[in-house]
C-alpha cells in the first residue's frame, strides 16, 4: 500500500518513517514523501493507474497550498483519497477541505495514534 | 422679485411720499379754486379738510401696507437664507457625525488588537517555559545518548552491538530535531514578544539580514493565517556578509511588518480583479552599498497611481474602506525609518509593481 505524505517541512518525513517503521518493515505499507503540491503531482502521475492510494496533506504550503493541491487530486485521481493534516484547525479550513471532498482532517501536532488508526483501517478493507 | 435691500426700501418709500406730494399738489389747486369760489370759507374748508385728510390717511394706510409687504419680503428672503444656512449645517453635522463614528468603531477595533497582543505576550512568556524544558532535557539526552554509545562501543560488537548503536543513532538525530524545532519556537516566540514591546528603544549593531527573514516569514505566515489568506511567491535576496547595522530591532521589525502587509494587502485587491491569471509575489533584497545599506520591499501589485504617491506617508490617509485601514502604517513605518537617519522612496508603475526602497547610514 503506497501512501503519499505532502508536507513542506522536511521533517515531517523523519517522523513519519519512525513512526511507521513497524507497518513499513513489515512490507505492508510504503511512504513516499513530496514537499510541495506540484512534487506530489507529478509522483501521483508516474504510473498510470496511479500506485498511490492515499494522499496526506498539510494545507500552508508555499506555491500549491493543500486544499488547491486536494482539488486537483480530486479532479485527476479520483479514486485516491485524500486527508488534510494541517496546524490550522480552524473551522473555515475544516469545512473547505471537506467540501472539496477530503477524507478526514487531522491537526497538529500529529496524534499518530488516529492516523494509524485510519491507514491500519485502509489495509485491512 | 429683487430682494428688497434698504435701497429698494427707501425708492419704495420715496415713491409712497412723490405720489402723496403730487396727490396734494393736485388737490391744493383744486382747493384754493373752492376757496376763491366760495365766500363762506368755513363749510368748504372743512369738507375739503375732511376730503384731504381722508386722503392722507388713505396715503398713509397704503404706505403702511408696503411697509409690510416689504417686511414680509425680506422676512421671506431671510427665512429662505437661514433655511438654506441650516440644511448646510445639519449636512456637516451629519457627517462629521459619521467620521466620529467611524473613528470610534476605528478605536474599539485598535484596543481589541491592543489587548490581543498584550494577551500573545502573556503567551508568549508562558511558553518560553516549557520550551526551556524542551530544549534543554534534548540537550541533556543528547549528552546521555553519546555517553552510551561512547559505552557500547567498550563493550564486545555482535549484531545486538549494531542494533543498539543503529537505534542510538536515530535517538541521537531525533533529540536533536527536538533542539534545533525547539529554538525555532523559541525564536518565533521572542520575534513576537519583541514586536509587542512599545516605544523608541535604543540602536544596537543588527544582523538585517536575519531580522528581514523571520519577519517576512512573520508576515508571510500571519497574512496566510487571516481571513483571506492569498498565495504569494516569496523571494528574498539578501546579500551576503552585509555588515551589521545600526538599528533598533524592534522598531525595523514593524518597517517590514508593515510594507509586507501592505503589499499582501495590494496584492489580494489584483486577484480579485484578475483572479487566476495573478500570481503574486513579493521579492525583499538587501544590498551594501558604500555608506548606506538598502532595503528593497517590491511587489508586483496594482502600483500606486501618482496622485496618491505623495499622499501615501500622511497620518491618516488610506486608500482602504471604512475601519479597514487606519492610515498610519505607512507614516509610522516612515517616522522609524527618519529616526533611523534613513531615506524611504516609492517607485511604482501602475498595474505592474510598487517598490518601497529603504536607506539606512551605516553611520549615524
Amino acid at each position: 500500500m503506497k501512501i503519499l505524505i505532502v508536507d513542506d517541512e522536511k521533517d515531517v518525513e523523519m517522523l513519519f518513517r519512525q513512526k511507521f517503521r513497524k507497518e513499513t518493515k513489515s512490507g505492508n505499507l510504503e511512504l513516499i514523501f513530496a514537499f510541495s503540491g506540484a512534487e506530489a503531482l507529478s509522483i501521483l502521475g508516474e504510473s498510470d493507474p496511479p500506485s498511490v492510494v492515499y494522499v496526506f496533506s498539510d494545507i500552508n504550503m508555499p506555491g500549491m497550498t493543500g486544499l488547491e493541491l486536494l482539488d486537483q487530486v480530486k479532479k485527476k485521481f479520483p479514486q485516491i483519497s485524500v486527508s488534510m493534516i494541517s496546524a490550522y484547525g480552524d473551522s473555515d479550513n475544516y469545512n473547505k477541505a471537506i467540501k472539496s471532498g477530503a477524507k478526514e482532517f487531522f491537526t497538529k501536532p500529529i496524534d499518530f495514534e488516529s492516523l494509524r488508526k485510519e491507514i491500519l483501517d485502509l489495509i485491512n478493507t | 422679485m429683487e430682494k428688497p435691500t434698504i435701497h429698494n426700501r427707501r425708492i419704495k418709500r420715496f415713491q409712497v411720499i412723490f405720489v402723496s406730494l403730487i396727490i396734494y399738489l393736485v388737490l391744493i389747486p383744486k382747493h384754493g379754486v373752492a376757496q376763491s369760489n366760495d365766500s363762506s370759507v368755513n363749510p368748504t374748508l372743512n369738507i375739503d379738510w375732511w376730503i384731504f385728510s381722508f386722503i392722507l390717511i388713505i396715503l398713509f394706510v397704503i404706505g403702511y401696507f408696503i411697509y409690510k409687504v416689504q417686511i414680509k419680503n425680506t422676512l421671506a428672503k431671510e427665512k429662505d437664507v437661514w433655511r438654506l444656512q441650516h440644511l448646510t449645517l445639519e449636512k456637516e453635522t451629519k457627517d462629521i457625525m459619521e467620521k466620529l463614528k467611524a473613528t470610534q468603531e476605528q478605536l474599539i477595533q485598535q484596543e481589541k488588537l491592543a489587548s490581543l497582543g498584550q494577551l500573545t505576550a502573556g503567551i508568549a512568556h508562558e511558553i518560553k517555559n516549557p520550551l526551556n524544558f524542551v530544549n534543554n532535557f534534548s540537550e541533556l539526552s543528547m549528552e546521555y545518548v553519546d555517553e552510551i554509545s561512547e559505552s557500547v562501543e567498550k563493550l564486545d560488537q555482535n549484531d545486538t552491538t549494531e542494533d543498539i548503536k543503529s537505534l542510538l543513532g536515530d535517538v541521537r538525530g531525533n533529540l536533536a530535531k527536538i533542539f534545533q524545532h525547539g529554538s525555532r519556537a523559541d525564536g518565533i516566540v521572542r520575534s513576537m514578544l519583541m514586536h509587542s514591546r512599545g516605544g523608541k528603544g535604543i540602536k544596537e549593531p543588527t544582523d538585517l539580514n536575519e531580522l528581514i527573514k523571520e519577519y517576512v516569514n512573520l508576515a508571510f505566515h500571519g497574512m496566510r493565517a487571516s481571513k483571506n489568506p492569498i498565495n504569494v511567491d516569496i523571494k528574498v535576496q539578501l546579500e551576503e556578509d552585509l555588515p551589521k547595522v545600526m538599528l533598533n530591532p524592534e522598531d525595523f521589525s514593524r518597517v517590514i511588518l508593515n510594507l509586507c502587509k501592505n503589499a499582501f494587502d495590494a496584492m489580494r485587491d489584483k486577484t480579485e480583479l484578475y483572479g487566476k491569471d495573478y500570481l503574486p509575489k513579493l521579492s525583499v533584497s538587501t544590498k551594501n552599498l558604500e555608506d548606506s545599506v538598502m532595503v528593497v520591499v517590491e511587489d508586483n501589485g496594482p502600483g500606486v497611481p501618482e496622485d496618491i504617491r505623495d499622499k501615501l506617508l500622511m497620518p491618516f490617509f488610506t486608500t482602504k474602506k471604512g475601519t479597514e485601514g487606519t492610515g498610519l502604517g505607512l507614516s509610522i513605518t516612515h517616522d522609524i525609518i527618519k529616526d533611523h537617519e534613513g531615506v524611504l522612496e516609492i517607485d511604482s508603475i501602475v498595474g505592474e509593481y510598487t517598490r518601497f526602497i529603504i536607506l539606512i547610514p551605516k553611520t549615524q
